[in-house]
């Protein structure tokens, strides 16, 4: 599903990856974890190709094809989606209007016929209920006036109307009570299948409690340090980044 | 030699066309026709260093000599209109060069009493009320183009709706220019005068425009009385050619409760300069000023805005926006005052501009003089580019780039055309404008 090799990312002429190895197979929930500036929402954002985030070198290959020479549009029709963690306020567009826009972009280059209004809105309905989506949230401009909440709630929903392949969540759960916390987890859940890969970036294992990884990797400095299964993720919280940081090996190596 | 000479210079044969000026009608008119001539031969034309004029220079015009448009010049048709009929609206006044035009308007099916017509008609028949209105907003005194118009004024538009009657239909006013090939380049004397009786209802289009790739000057001033309780809806689109120049002033005169909202949406002329000023005359009288225009080229767009407000308990709403591509410059000045007796004034203004490309430019300011202490007068001004965060996000979902910016843009618009109430004219503006910017974006994108 998705090959990453050697990843080096520059943001503001800033080396932030500096070389990351990680192989995620289709079905495969993976959680990237790590302190506040080891590079996991750079990742993110790169994978999504967000034009501010510059690849100085290594590959990806997403479903065999090089996602790096796709626009971050194509990478999207092609069934990458990110969650944003700053989801962005949109003045004047009409959320309904947006999504069914973002949905037929992607059936028309798959060559499925577009959706008529009835059809979206039929189909809004039937994923609406999961997160909570009411009315006033499609009925209002993008993101505009929402809560955070809201905001996490409605990139999810985006998901479950985009059913992407590889779906990579940048720090979703930042700035959620607990409530917000279990819906998002829940709809995420929902996601879960042998067709769909999931990244989820979070600096806290509160949302794998919820939303259980099969791996874990930890970025620390450019680097994933250290690998493992969803018990990793326990240990982290028992004994903070510093434990990882101090004494691990990176896993993946710049040859320089 | 400098601009400003070269006005100086240039203003004898602006005279000289003054001198030729209508004649006839009552004596009041000759009368208000001969104050404005002097005025206007007193004032000259304004310059840059005019504080109004300060970023709009109008040598061009003053230079280029346009004389006033025949009356025989009025050979319009149906097909003329074409592009400018928004829809096949019952009731229409078309002026023709500055001359109203029987054949190609229509009154029918109008509740009695209601007048919408010939302005020199009206001078005759309903002597009492033009005289009582006409001239007596807009100030000849100071102000050098409404002065020219007031001195050349022969005829015009004018609508009348008596006390108590509500308008089903709306009224299309429309101006037209059409440029006579032997005689040079024209000036079109365009003249609204607009009662709106106490408790009347209206919807009021006015339309400004002329033959495209045409050089010629409209300049138009539209008088509007709107009675205690009257409800007005007011739309100007001007879609002159884009080699036109285009000098307007609108003047409003808002009675004890009465509710008057314009929408002005600027969409042609090469040098356009809109005056919108309301006076709130009486308690609880409401304004709403909108506007959307479009700049490209090298099109210089100017909106100046006032509103007066006079008396207390008065709310005031204004929004301003603008797309300015290529080279073309904006001006956007909103004045705000709030006299001394003005207490509980509720006035709100904004102003945005979205700019296309890097050559495109604006000056903005707002204007706010307040002599009451209890009133709420904000107002905000936003220039930008369009966001690329908000054009990330929707490339994120799967739009490409192009879609996600005709998207933000026409976001951008829409606030402003969806508050169009007459649907049919709105569907027509919303083609206009985006046809104009597909044409502007693709420009942009063949660079």
């Amino acid at each position: 599903m998705l090959d990453i090799k050697n990843l080096q990312v520059k943001v503001e002429g800033k080396q932030i990856l500096k070389g990351i190895d990680l192989h995620v197979n289709t079905g495969e929930v993976h959680a990237i974890m790590g302190p506040n500036g080891s590079g996991k929402s750079t990742l993110a954002r790169a994978l999504s190709g967000h034009p501010e985030y510059e690849v100085t070198g290594g590959t990806v290959l997403f479903q065999g094809k090089d996602l790096l020479d796709l626009d971050p549009d194509e990478r999207a029709r092609e069934g990458v989606f990110m969650a944003f963690q700053y989801p962005v306020e949109i003045a004047g567009v009409n959320n309904a209007y947006f999504l069914k826009a973002a949905l037929n972009a992607k059936r028309k280059h798959h060559g499925e016929p577009e959706l008529d209004a009835m059809e979206f809105m039929q189909l809004i309905k039937a994923k609406s209920a999961l997160l909570e989506i009411d009315q006033s949230m499609l009925s209002r401009a993008v993101n505009e006036g929402f809560s955070g909440g809201e905001k996490k709630r409605n990139e999810i929903f985006q998901m479950a109307l985009l059913e992407p392949t590889l779906a990579i969540l940048d720090e979703t759960d930042s700035g959620l009570d607990i409530d917000a916390l279990k819906l998002v987890a829940t709809g995420v859940n929902a996601m879960r299948g042998p067709d769909r890969s999931i990244i989820v970036v979070t600096h806290y294992q509160r949302l794998l409690d919820y939303i259980v990884p099969d791996y874990v990797h930890v970025l620390s400095a450019g680097r994933i340090v250290k690998s493992g299964g969803k018990e990793l993720a326990l240990e982290l919280e028992k004994k903070g980044y510093g434990w990882i940081e101090a004494g691990a090996q990176p896993v993946g190596a710049v040859k320089a | 030699m400098t601009a400003m000479t070269q006005v100086a210079e240039r203003l004898q044969p602006w005279l000289a066309a003054i001198e030729q000026r209508p004649q006839g009608g009552p004596r009041w008119l000759q009368d208000l026709r001969d104050r404005a001539a002097s005025r206007f031969a007193a004032l000259g034309f304004p310059t840059v260093r005019d504080e109004e004029w300060r970023f709009t220079n109008i040598a061009p015009i003053a230079v280029a000599e346009f004389r006033p448009a025949a009356a025989d010049a009025s050979r319009a048709t149906e097909l003329d209109l074409a592009g400018y009929l928004y829809t096949d609206a019952a009731h229409r006044v078309v002026v023709v060069n500055g001359r109203f035009v029987p054949e190609l308007s229509r009154a029918s099916g109008l509740p009695s009493g209601v007048r919408v017509g010939s302005l020199a008609t009206a001078v005759t028949e309903q002597a009492d009320v033009v005289q009582r209105y006409l001239g007596q907003l807009a100030d000849f005194g100071t102000k050098a183009f409404t002065a020219l118009n007031t001195a050349l004024t022969a005829d015009g538009a004018y609508v009348y709706i008596p006390d108590g009657v509500v308008l089903e239909q709306p009224i299309h006013v429309l101006f037209v220019t059409t440029p006579s090939a032997s005689s040079g380049p024209v000036m079109t004397n365009a003249r609204a005068l607009i009662v709106a009786g106490e408790r009347s209802q209206s919807r009021i289009v006015e339309t400004y425009a002329g033959a495209r790739g045409s050089v010629y000057f409209t300049n138009a001033v539209t008088e509007v009385f709107a009675g205690e309780n009257a409800v007005v809806d007011h739309y100007k689109v001007q879609q002159e050619s884009t080699d036109a120049f285009h000098i307007a002033s609108m003047h409003v005169n808002a009675a004890r409760s009465s509710n008057f909202s314009s929408h002005s949406f600027s969409l042609g002329g090469r040098l356009v300069r809109n005056d919108a000023s309301a006076l709130l005359d009486g308690e609880g009288a409401e304004c709403t000023l909108n506007g959307l225009y479009l700049a490209d080229g090298e099109r210089l767009v100017d909106n100046h805005t006032t509103i007066d407000h006079a008396k207390a308990h008065c709310p005031s709403h204004e929004i301003y926006k603008g797309i300015i591509g290529g080279k073309a410059r904006a001006v956007f000045n909103g004045k705000i005052i709030v006299r001394q007796d003005a207490q509980k004034t509720d006035a709100k203004q904004t102003n945005r501009a979205l700019l296309l490309s890097d050559n495109a430019s604006i000056n903005t300011k707002p204007q706010l003089e307040i002599f009451a202490d209890d009133v709420k007068c904000t107002h905000g001004a936003a220039i930008g580019q369009l966001d690329e965060d908000a054009i990330f996000y929707l490339r994120a979902r799967g739009l490409t780039y192009f879609e996600a910016r005709d998207m933000l843009i026409h976001a951008f618009a829409g606030d402003i055309l969806d508050r169009v109430k007459i649907e049919p004219l709105r569907v027509a503006l919303e083609g206009e404008l985006y046809a104009q910017l597909a044409k502007d974006l693709a420009e942009i994108d063949a660079v």
